[in-house]
């Protein structure tokens, strides 16, 4: 009878049906509760893990929240200074062909400071993977506004909201690089529910995998959340970005290799 | 036999940096210097060595390019001229602190702002002062001919190895376009990955199984780390000021007084230095080769020999400074200058020491 | 007929409570705790055990990656 079955029983190995890689390291995440950043580091591993390429990946850590990612992914890392994870990922690449080599940015690092260092490194074809996850907002710094800031859109630096006409547009920097002739495969992600993150999962082994085949960059933006600065509920920040962001940054495949 | 060639200096550099067995080379293109750059590229080093020469969309990236392949345990090295190295503080403060081995040219021009195109050496304060933000030094070597120039791209990699610290050559306008002639050394092997891996076991190499993950990161948010951190890189710092002084003296036994100076304007000093003995005074030149670690005792040891030292620098006075500490006050100690590219001639430095002294 | 039957197990410790899991449940399986772990956070847990079915939805939406799953075959 099933109802004799007891958790003692269903809790052992053999059952095993997920448990968190061990290319995760034990630390606890600095990561607000909630915060999307801590399921994008670990689709990232669970990436390298099923690539067995622990030993071949370098991955290059941004300035902002994922500034200590490298406590987290127990694979080689470099921290870069802010906006310049493309140019060293550019050189390790170069200096070793056979690694894979990623950068983990976030908005503010990859489109406002680091944009010139993006769209060189994408329009040079650099055989390494990107992932840029957007939040729309500083959140290390303590919420000001970012390039992807959606407009009226509240932060601590247009606290009455995003005013276009003075404060600018927010930059749609994926679409900017899906033009450009470098980038081989140009996709927008999500990691809230459990069919978006199946999803991302399958577009960064693919990206990962477009580099041992040398086909250029992979460029794969995470539309994320920031419970904090946005001063909301885990839950409540995913349902306004399913409302807000996604209408504006839509997800799906942007750009996709001819097979 | 040995291989004799008329070069530019800044061609010199870049001939080195292929025959030391240089692994990457990033750069930006500002005169004086681009002949760096556009050496390499006719050169064709990714033939001849294996090297990678990438021209990169800024000096702020070539500089974080570096940063990467020196993470990674590789010989990389940039090149640049004021402006652009001013744009480079920020990559050059991060490799200090995160303990990198790299090269760094500078072929100085006039300043500040944009300046001019003509040779100065008015970037020595950022050059061995650190430049960039924090407690840091970088190892200053300044070259005083171009075969200099060619030499000291090997020099600077054993010491920034050795010392896992940046390394900058501190050049000027006139040493990176002469043309002088070079004994070119034997071709270096560039290390294998293996190797690479053996000398720089921190390097981020791949996480194999037999080693924890490497880490690369000027950053600790404990201030009780980061200070012991920053004891550790005083240390060093000290290390290299007790071992790594280089210098040179032209004349100085009997001196009475001496001319202080490093790079073109020490070449025009020891002109100067001929010119004042016919004129019975007896001068010497003391010439930093290294400016960080500067040859401080070796100038206090003269300064109880002479009646006076003359600082010669294409700058307000910057050199001079360190002059000064280093005599505390036992002599008298003079400035003597021209700024905005032009170069002292020899006869304006021997006036200057009479109507100083 | 045969049955699945999941089971999960919290890093109580290390979770933060943000209830992203609860709502990536099919089977409403998951609440947070009246109690707090040591952090002051109200942890995750099977608060209807019964009802899982070892899907790991919960598992590959949490953030902090505190929660293993298993599940048996069970002979009804």
């Amino acid at each position: 009878m099933a109802e004799n079955i007891t958790n003692k029983d269903i809790v052992k190995e053999e059952n095993l049906v997920y448990k968190k890689t061990d290319l995760l390291t034990d630390k606890a995440l600095s990561y607000c509760p909630g915060c999307g950043h801590g399921t994008a580091h670990r689709l990232v591993m669970e990436v390298v893990e099923e690539l067995e390429a622990q030993d071949k990946t370098v991955g290059i850590a941004p300035v902002g929240c994922s500034v200590l990612a490298y406590e987290f992914m127990d694979i080689d890392m470099q921290q870069a200074a802010h906006g310049r994870a493309p140019a060293l990922a550019t050189a390790i690449k170069r200096l070793y062909p056979e690694k894979y080599v990623f950068t983990y940015q976030g908005d503010g690092d990859l489109a406002a400071i680091g944009t010139a260092e993006t769209i060189h490194a994408c329009n040079r074809g650099e055989n390494i993977t990107i992932i840029f996850v957007n939040n729309g907002i500083y959140g290390m710094t303590g919420g000001q506004m970012a390039p992807t800031t959606l407009p009226g859109m509240r932060s601590s630096t247009s606290p009455y909201g995003r005013e276009v006409a003075s404060m600018g547009n927010p930059l749609k920097i994926t679409e900017l690089v899906a033009q450009l002739p470098g980038t081989y495969y140009v996709t927008r992600q999500a990691v809230h529910t459990p069919a978006a993150v199946r999803k991302a999962k399958k577009a960064i082994k693919k990206a990962f995998e477009n580099q041992k085949l040398n086909k250029g960059l992979s460029f794969i933006e995470i539309v994320s959340n920031c419970n904090s600065g946005w001063k909301m509920t885990p839950n409540q920040a995913n349902q306004w970005m399913v409302d807000n962001m996604f209408p504006f940054y839509e997800l799906g495949d942007i750009k996709v290799p001819e097979e | 036999m040995k291989e004799l060639r008329l070069m530019k200096g800044n061609e010199a550099i870049a001939e080195a940096a292929i025959r030391a067995g240089v692994d990457g080379y990033f750069g930006y293109p500002i005169t004086p210097q681009s002949e760096v750059l556009e050496y390499l590229m006719l050169e064709k080093p990714e033939e001849r060595t294996g090297m990678v020469v990438l021209q990169a969309e800024s000096e702020v990236a070539a500089i974080n390019m570096v940063y990467g392949g020196a993470g990674a345990g590789k010989m990389v090295m940039t090149s640049s001229s004021s402006p652009g190295i001013s744009l480079k503080q920020e990559g050059i403060t991060y490799i200090a602190g995160a303990e990198l081995p790299c090269l760094i040219l500078n072929v100085v021009r006039g300043g500040p702002g944009l300046g001019t195109i003509q040779p100065a050496q008015s970037d020595y304060f950022q050059s061995v002062k650190g430049g960039g933000h924090g407690d840091y030094k970088l190892i200053v070597l300044a070259p005083a001919s171009v075969q200099e120039m060619y030499d000291f791209v090997e020099l600077s990699f054993d010491l920034a190895f050795k010392y896992r610290n940046p390394a900058l050559i501190l050049s000027d306008g006139a040493i990176g376009q002469m043309m002088e002639k070079v004994e070119i050394g034997e071709q270096k092997k560039r290390l294998t990955d293996a190797e690479v891996k053996e000398r720089c076991p921190w390097a981020t190499t791949g996480k194999d199984a037999n080693r924890e993950r490497n880490i690369i990161t000027s950053l600790d948010l404990d201030p009780n780390k980061q200070e012991l951190f920053n004891h550790k890189l005083q240390d060093k710092y000290k290390e290299i000021e007790e071992k790594e002084v280089r210098f040179e003296e032209i004349q100085t036994e009997d001196a009475e007084y001496l001319f202080v100076a490093y790079g073109t304007s020490s070449r025009i000093c020891q002109k100067s230095v001929q010119l004042a003995r016919a004129k019975g005074l007896k001068v010497g030149l003391l010439r930093p080769i290294t400016l960080f670690p500067f040859p401080s005792k070796r100038l206090a040891e003269l300064s109880k020999q002479v009646k006076g030292i003359l600082s010669v620098e294409m700058s307000a006075g910057q050199m001079i400074e360190d002059i000064k500490l280093a005599v505390n006050c036992n002599v008298p100690v003079e400035h003597f200058g021209r700024m905005g590219g032009i170069i002292p001639s020899p006869g304006e430095v021997v006036e200057a020491l009479e109507q100083k002294f | 007929m045969a049955k699945v039957k999941g089971s999960i197990v919290v890093d109580i410790e290390k979770c933060k409570g943000c209830e992203v899991c609860v709502p990536a449940c099919p089977t409403d399986v998951i609440q947070l705790a009246e109690e707090v772990n040591g952090k002051g956070y109200h942890y995750a847990y099977m608060a209807n055990p019964d009802a899982c079915i070892g899907c790991a939805n919960c598992a590959i939406v949490c953030p902090d990656g505190v929660i293993t799953v298993y599940k048996k075959k069970v002979d009804k």
